[in-house]
């Protein structure tokens, strides 16, 4: 989710500056203003092949822009009206990226829906044109293109891509609650068939190089090549040039088909994709798939899909008008809005706003090689860091190394990694039982059992062997850090890393500092966490930080609402209905009854009961009787190897309904409990903003989204 | 490891005009050699105290390319052809060297120390000991170097080095599935296990696991990395057929004036007496034109006829203290000098192994590129060649790759594997390095120059290069 780039459409801004005059005068009027200081495309003639380069000198990454497509519009005009050309290549001069699409910021700035539809609807036109050339164009793409510049790439006749590893093509404007609104629902179809572009629009899946050809989405692969007499990267862009220049030419000479001779078995599919019922079938199923995951919460897959269906059974142009019309309406939804905000939040929490750390962060030492400890050192070393993973015996380190071995070979299964660059990887980890190797470590994170005495021992452990600069983080769920720190010799080297379990799979870090923490030893922990590849949130200390003390308000909400007799089964789907993407009660099972006790326990002391028992002596009740969660087998459901289907365990149901408690009827409506559930979350983050643990809304957002499955449609608000 | 390609047919013969060009080059460059030896970094790289050590003599068998008359042999016997040609020209007695070294890639499992088989077979006494060594395309250079190593470590007086490939049959395994069940078989102690054992057995399980053409560590084959090196560096299709033409043209000029002393005559069992390279075949760039890329498809440059081919064959060289070697009368044919061994990334830079080499061995040589008079590189592929001269030739990658101020420099063509290479003269993979640092010290003796140098590239993104003088004559 590197970058996610919305489809282009350009900003009003740039159409509000002549509104009075028609599409086409502003065009020519654009292009004889432009011509003198062309900035951002530029072309040059190798032969008559017109090779068009799009830099936009102002970003990283280039992007549909008004600036951009003006100029790219003024150069097309002048290729086609110039008869010695005969064909052309279009090539980003970034090194990174083709075209990232356009920048979202334009999309939010429209004020209506028939604006947003406006926009899609011109840039529509302008990508016809391309279709229509009386030259082949070439795309020739190197890096990402995605969205507004995927739906570029296929207006062209021909596309060449580049093998490299971040050569990725995708339509990622579903993730955004948006839909590819510049023909992209009309042209992905017809290209690589019903159920592929479906699959692409609705998961906004990045597609890698080598899948995109064999789902003839690119015509040709180049290998990116390495160092020559001039830098890899640059010498790539000019050899899949040179390389496009060729199949220009060729196409222009009818030496190169612009179409395969296709396969029987693709002959095949399209005879069944021929038949009216097939694709009716096919509609239907995404519908309903789309609706089993999204819960009729998003509204922008039903919208794709609803485009996608009406081009092809009423024809091109009410395609274009549905795709249009729906674009314009999905750029004003709320879910539009928060997805778009939690984009940008996103992209901020993955800067690091501390400074540069004066020793670059390289070696890790982990104390504890559980589940999570194993899960950093994947991380680490996954990110080319080198790690130390200690435990005090071999069974635990051996089971952490198979830990991250497991993981990294599963990604040689899936052809992520190969199994060389597995060997390579795990050759950065070293599982240990002594200190050895400590004195050169630059952070240490400890992920021992959460028992202030063992945090003690282990932090003084540590300072007798690591070297003056090195960072002691505690990765505590609850413990304050400053606790923690109160037996260090230098706390101004403590601070909390707080991982998210599993730590592979959850981008959340939050980094929690005391009043003592130094500003070098946060800059430092923060480079860490993003060299991990982790989405940050910088909190200050307190009970439960941020995303516990929130979590754990929810989790007390449901445990009330369960002694008010809620079904656990129907609290669950209450909640997921809602946007969640687990429910409370099987989030407990989840994390361990045991554990979310123990988190109880902290946090009820620093905050208080609300409302009858506390969620401290409920869970404590449960876990004592050997009912922990999942890991026991037994927790408020019943687990059972082979089965999917659980069932409520009659036992804790006893227990629940020792403490049972009136439901009060004004507030105990199926949207009511909803809402009490969430309630006590958002006030509590609130709460955290209010007291200065949050340093601004945006993080907040981030750290209930990313860390504590808040609905993502409902979360990207504050920012907005 | 060359390209894993199959030999392609290469029909033609040289241009007269080419010929007489080459002719008139090579009669220029003497007058300039003459010129130069005068102005040497260094009259000799003697140094007091370090022991000289010296070939004494270097053979191989006729290079063929593979599936020809070699067909029906095994990789000893033609290692022992060599040792035996060895012996032969050299008046060896059987049991007058210290050690037997042989390098070799494809190892055929029988014999994984062929250097032992091979040299009791060429009966040499059964008290001499041998080892097998293996560096991919560079295996008979490090053959070479560990007896220059035992030498001067003063272990040995004697030892001949060698090297041997034979690609007409190679190892072809089951798959790892079916090896497990037929191990299991072994070990099955009843009927029923062994008719669950065979059971198990799927149709799948017995295709075959065919030795692979790929580096390991990137599971890219030599061929397509060769092509992207040619391409990181510009170089053409048509700079490669060219050079390709070149070799061919060379070597067989070489061939034609028997030139090429180093290889024997070797009497195959039951077909005639082989004594002729078979792969020198000069063509037009119009041919070598027509070609389709080999590797990457439709638009690389490297092709069948402008990489080596798949080749059998085995080479010997008997290296010597020179003390020893003038006791035992002989007269050496050159001193062999500095040598160093790099390695770099195996991905982009496979093939790289003689820019890295030879800046490295000239400076702990003392010497400079215009010292040398005889250059002989290995030639995997045209391409691989052709960057080798670009980087060597490029400021930006000596700067920024090999850690100097500004290039080293290509070596200049006329002084440039002058009899051929492995392009034309066929590269047996385990054999080359013997073939290369005696055709040094046949060129050096010919062409009257002072200094040669050997550079080589090699699978796993190795490479060496030598320093070889020439023995006063």
């Amino acid at each position: 989710m590197a970058v996610l780039r919305a489809a282009g459409v350009f900003s009003k801004f740039a159409t509000s500056k002549c509104p009075s005059f028609s599409g086409h005068a502003s065009r020519s009027l654009s292009l004889s203003s432009s011509l003198a200081a062309r900035t951002h495309v530029s072309y040059e003639l190798k032969d008559d092949v017109a090779v068009i380069r799009l830099n936009d000198p102002t970003a990283k990454v280039n992007t549909l822009t008004w600036q951009l497509q003006s100029e790219l519009m003024a150069v097309m005009e002048e290729i086609w009206a110039n008869g010695a050309v005969k064909s052309a290549v279009l090539i980003s001069r970034k090194p990174g990226n083709f075209l990232a699409g356009a920048d979202i910021k334009i999309i939010q700035s429209a004020n209506s829906s028939e604006e947003a539809a406006g926009f899609s609807h011109e840039v529509q036109k302008k990508l016809e044109k391309f279709e229509k050339s009386p030259i082949p164009i070439v795309a020739a793409i190197h890096g990402f293109c995605l969205g507004g510049g995927l739906e570029l790439a296929i207006a062209c006749q021909y596309r060449i891509a580049t093998k490299s590893k971040n050569t990725f093509l995708g339509t990622p404007e579903v993730k955004l609650g948006l839909l590819p609104g510049l023909g992209g629902t009309q042209r992905l179809p017809k290209l690589v068939g019903l159920p592929e572009a479906l699959d692409m629009m609705l998961t906004g899946r990045n597609i890698s190089a080598d899948r995109a050809k064999e789902m003839g989405l690119v015509h040709l692969l180049v290998d990116p090549l390495g160092p020559g007499t001039k830098p890899a990267e640059e010498r790539t862009i000019e050899y899949l040039e040179e390389v496009a220049v060729g199949v220009a030419k060729g196409i222009a000479n009818k030496q190169v088909p612009l179409t395969k001779e296709k396969s029987l078995m693709q002959k095949l599919q399209d005879t069944v994709m021929g038949l009216g019922q097939v694709r009716k079938m096919i509609y239907k199923t995404a519908s309903e798939k789309v609706q089993k995951q999204t819960k009729g919460l998003y509204p922008a897959p039903v919208k794709i899909i609803e485009s996608v269906k009406t081009g092809l059974e009423h024809g091109t142009e009410a395609g274009y008008l549905a795709e249009s019309e729906n674009f314009g309406k999905l750029a004003m939804t709320s879910e539009a809005n928060a997805l778009i905000g939690l984009y940008h939040g996103q992209v901020t929490c993955k800067k690091n706003h501390f400074g540069t750390p004066k020793k670059d962060v390289k070696r890790l030492a982990i104390l504890g090689a559980g589940l999570m400890g194993a899960g950093i050192a994947q991380v680490s070393v996954h990110k080319g860091l080198t790690a130390i993973l200690k435990d005090t015996t071999e069974e635990s380190i051996s089971r952490g190394h198979e830990q991250v071995y497991k993981s990294l070979n599963t990604k040689v299964k899936k052809r992520a990694l190969t199994s060389f660059e597995r060997d390579v990887t795990m050759s950065n980890l070293s599982v240990q039982l002594d200190y050895s190797g400590f004195q050169s470590a630059d952070i240490v994170i400890e992920a021992v059992s959460e028992d202030i005495n063992i945090k003690h021992k282990v932090l003084k452990e540590v300072e007798a062997v690591i070297s003056p600069h090195c960072i002691f983080a505690s990765n505590t769920s609850t413990l304050p850090i400053k606790d923690i720190a109160a037996a260090s010799k230098r706390p101004e080297k403590v601070i909390g890393m707080h991982y998210f379990s599993p730590v592979d799979k959850m981008p959340l870090l939050e980094i929690i500092t005391t009043d003592e923490t130094s500003k070098d030893t946060l800059a430092s922990a923060v480079s860490v966490g993003l060299k991990q590849g982790k989405v940050i949130i910088v909190v200050r200390d307190s009970p439960g930080f941020y995303a516990n003390r929130c979590i754990f308000q929810t989790m007390a909400e449901a445990i009330i609402l369960l002694q008010e007799g809620a079904e656990p089964k129907k609290l669950d789907s209450l909640m997921t209905s809602f946007g969640y993407p687990i429910g409370p009660v099987s989030l407990s099972d989840e994390v361990g009854l045991d554990i979310a006790a123990h988190v109880a326990e902290n946090l009820t002391k620093a905050f208080g009961v609300e409302g009858g028992h506390s969620a401290h002596t409920i869970l404590s009740d449960l876990s004592e009787r050997g009912f922990k969660g999942r890991k026991s087998g037994k927790g408020i459901y019943l687990y059972e190897d082979g089965t999917k289907d659980r069932s409520v365990n009659p036992e804790a149901e006893e227990i629940l309904k020792k403490y049972n408690v009136a439901a009060p009827p004004a507030v105990s409506s199926d949207s009511d409990r909803q809402y009490r559930v969430v309630s006590r979350f958002v006030n509590e983050a609130v709460l955290c903003l209010q007291e200065g643990i949050l340093r601004n809304p945006v993080e907040g957002d981030i750290g209930a989204v990313f860390g504590c499955g808040f609905p993502p449609f409902h979360g990207g608000r504050s920012h907005t | 490891m060359a390209s894993m390609l199959l030999n392609t047919m290469r029909s033609g013969s040289v241009r007269p005009s080419r010929a007489v060009w080459l002719g008139t080059r090579s009669l220029s460059m003497t007058a300039q050699l003459q010129a130069q030896v005068q102005t040497k970094s260094k009259k000799t790289l003697a140094r007091p105290g370090v022991k000289n050590i010296v070939l004494v003599e270097g053979v191989r068998t006729p290079f063929l390319l593979s599936g020809t008359t070699y067909a029906d042999l095994m990789p000893h016997d033609l290692a022992r052809a060599a040792l035996q040609g060895l012996l032969h020209k050299t008046g060896l007695p059987k049991d007058a060297v210290d050690y037997i070294i042989y390098g070799t890639v494809i190892q055929e499992v029988k014999t994984s120390n062929v250097a032992r088989e091979a040299a009791l077979g060429a009966g040499f006494s059964d008290k001499i000991p041998a080892h097998t060594v293996t560096m991919a395309c560079i295996s008979s250079n490090q053959a070479m170097t560990s007896a220059v190593g035992l030498i001067a470590a003063g272990q040995c007086d004697s030892v001949v080095a060698g090297g041997v490939e034979f690609m007409s049959d190679v190892p072809i395994r089951h798959s790892r599935k079916m090896r497990k069940t037929m191990l299991s078989l072994n070990r099955a102690k009843t009927l029923g296990q062994r008719l669950s054992l065979i059971g198990s057995i799927r149709l799948a399980h017995l295709s075959p696991e065919l030795p692979a053409v790929a580096e390991f560590s990137t599971a890219e084959t030599m061929g397509h990395s060769a092509d992207r090196l040619a391409a990181a560096f510009g170089v053409s299709r048509m700079e490669q057929d060219e050079f390709a033409v070149r070799s061919h043209t060379l070597a067989k000029q070489a061939q034609d004036a028997g030139l090429l002393q180093d290889v024997i005559s070797f009497k195959v069992p039951g077909r005639d007496i082989v004594s002729k390279d078979n792969g020198i075949r000069p063509s037009t760039m119009e041919q070598m034109g027509k070609l389709k890329p080999a590797f990457i498809k439709p638009h690389g440059t490297v092709t069948a006829a402008n990489s080596s081919f798949l080749t059998d064959g085995a080479s010997a060289a008997l290296i010597m203290s020179e003390e020893k070697a003038l006791a035992m009368g002989y007269k050496p044919k050159a001193y062999l000098r500095d040598f160093v061994y790099v390695s770099q990334d195996p991905k982009d830079q496979l093939l790289l192994g003689p820019t890295y080499g030879t800046p490295k061995v000239l400076e702990r040589a003392g010497l400079t590129m215009s010292d040398i008079d005889v250059f002989e590189f290995h030639e995997a592929f045209a391409g691989q060649i052709m960057a080798n001269m670009k980087a060597l030739d490029s400021d930006w990658f000596g700067q920024t790759y090999l850690g100097r101020k500004s290039k080293v420099g290509a070596p200049p063509m006329e002084k440039f594997n002058l009899w051929g290479g492995s392009l034309s003269l066929g590269h047996p993979f385990g054999a080359t390095g013997c073939r290369l640092v005696t055709t040094v010290a046949h060129r050096l003796q010919k062409e009257g120059g002072q200094y040669g140098l050997v550079a080589a590239c090699a699978a796993g993104g190795q490479g060496h290069a030598m320093v070889i003088e020439a023995y006063p004559q």
